[in-house]
């Protein structure tokens, strides 16, 4: 079996809430990027406020909601994090979050090698059917790099979103398991 | 059109109000029991609730309602003798872009099929658009949810989003539909039925 934790670029590790406190404070000043993670206005967080939150929604361990940190492979520093929250396992169906913190990280394809990661373990440990995720009518980059890791647009929310003034679609994209397998099948055969 | 004296809360055979956390738990509990109402509700597990579950349930909302101020949850009533006959909600709500997601159901079997369920949205969606002043609603329904695809397309929303084989039920996938709504259309309808 491969080694489900790492990539060609990264490997995902357990996110320790006190080193990313340090660095999710520090991204936080940066608005462009808070954009692109959520809907919700984009605020500064203090190191305390985010280690307040890691240490309850991370070092709980829940049994539908699985953090990791991004660390790249050849310095193991961190990169980023991804976040796959199980809603409902009756359907068998998790939204997936992902972010690379810092501007001179993005680019590289850190994200795209955690996002196949991601899937890998979203399809080959958690057994999902499919893997769900939401992004902005303004993060094409991000659109573009979901695209390649195989998912599909399934539709958009008509102008949820309402930045400087204009309006916004909330994008829709989901990959089932047999989308992925079809496409990870291929890429082994032509590796 | 509507004025500031046209009532928000009641339509000709129905009326929102609020819950009655003595009475209402004992009916809320017999619907729980059905469970194709239940399916239709609900993309969860669901599961036969006790009165004093349903009313824990009720303590909850209301807090919601009372601290977070994004949840509008109403009881949907009969007007002739004010019965318990279903709920209409809107929740989620974001401020800053002004989106809410609404969810509506009659609980009372024989009071379905009457065109309540009609009369409670329209009263919802003037609520969203012309109370809260959100720009758009969003309605989650399961594909196999017939009535409800039927009830908000007859209101203008527009299929939106497609998630595919996103519920497995009875051993078949379904798709799970996201309808939308924009204030501006509602306007539109509303000024065009007059």
């Amino acid at each position: 079996m491969d080694d489900l934790y790492r990539g060609s670029l990264v490997r995902l590790s357990a996110a320790d809430s006190q080193e990313i406190s340090k660095s999710f404070s520090a991204s936080s000043r940066d608005s462009e990027l808070m954009r692109l993670f959520g809907t919700g206005p984009t605020r500064t967080y203090s190191e305390k406020a985010v280690k307040a939150f890691y240490e309850k929604e991370v070092d709980a361990i829940s049994e539908n909601h699985f953090w990791f940190s991004i660390r790249s492979l050849e310095d193991d520093r961190l990169l980023g994090e991804t976040d796959l929250q199980v809603d409902n396992w009756m359907a068998r169906e998790a939204f997936i979050g992902i972010g690379i913190y810092k501007r001179e990280d993005w680019g590289k394809g850190y994200g795209t090698d955690a996002m196949s990661l991601a899937l890998r373990f979203a399809f080959l440990e958690l057994n999902l059917q499919r893997v769900s995720l939401t992004v902005f009518e303004y993060n094409p980059r991000a659109i573009r790099s979901y695209e390649k890791a195989g998912f599909r647009h399934e539709g958009r929310l008509r102008s949820a979103l309402l930045k400087d003034g204009k309006r916004w679609d909330m994008i829709y994209m989901g990959i089932l398991f047999e989308d992925w397998k079809a496409l990870y099948d291929d890429r082994k055969t032509a590796s | 059109m509507f004025t500031i004296e046209t009532q928000l809360f009641e339509a000709q055979d129905v009326r929102l109000g609020p819950i009655d956390l003595e009475t209402h738990p004992a009916i809320e509990s017999r619907w729980t029991h059905d469970a194709e109402f239940m399916r239709l509700m609900e993309l969860k597990p669901i599961r036969p609730l006790s009165p004093a579950m349903v009313k824990k349930q009720y303590e909850a909302i209301e807090k919601e309602m009372d601290e977070q101020k994004n949840l509008f949850y109403f009881t949907i009533r009969a007007r002739e003798d004010d019965r318990l006959i279903g709920k209409a909600l809107i929740e989620y709500v974001d401020w800053s872009n002004g989106n809410g997601y609404i969810r509506l159901g009659i609980g009372e079997a024989e009071s379905r099929r009457r065109g309540y369920g009609s009369q409670a949205l329209s009263m919802l969606l003037r609520y969203a658009f012309g109370e809260l002043n959100l720009f758009r609603v969003t309605a989650v329904v399961p594909a196999y949810n017939e009535g409800a695809i039927h009830l908000f397309q007859k209101f203008g929303f527009m299929e939106e989003v497609r998630r595919r084989k996103a519920l497995f039920r009875d051993g078949e996938f379904w798709d799970v539909i996201g309808f939308g709504l924009l204030n501006a259309e509602w306007q539109e309808s509303v000024l065009a039925r007059g």
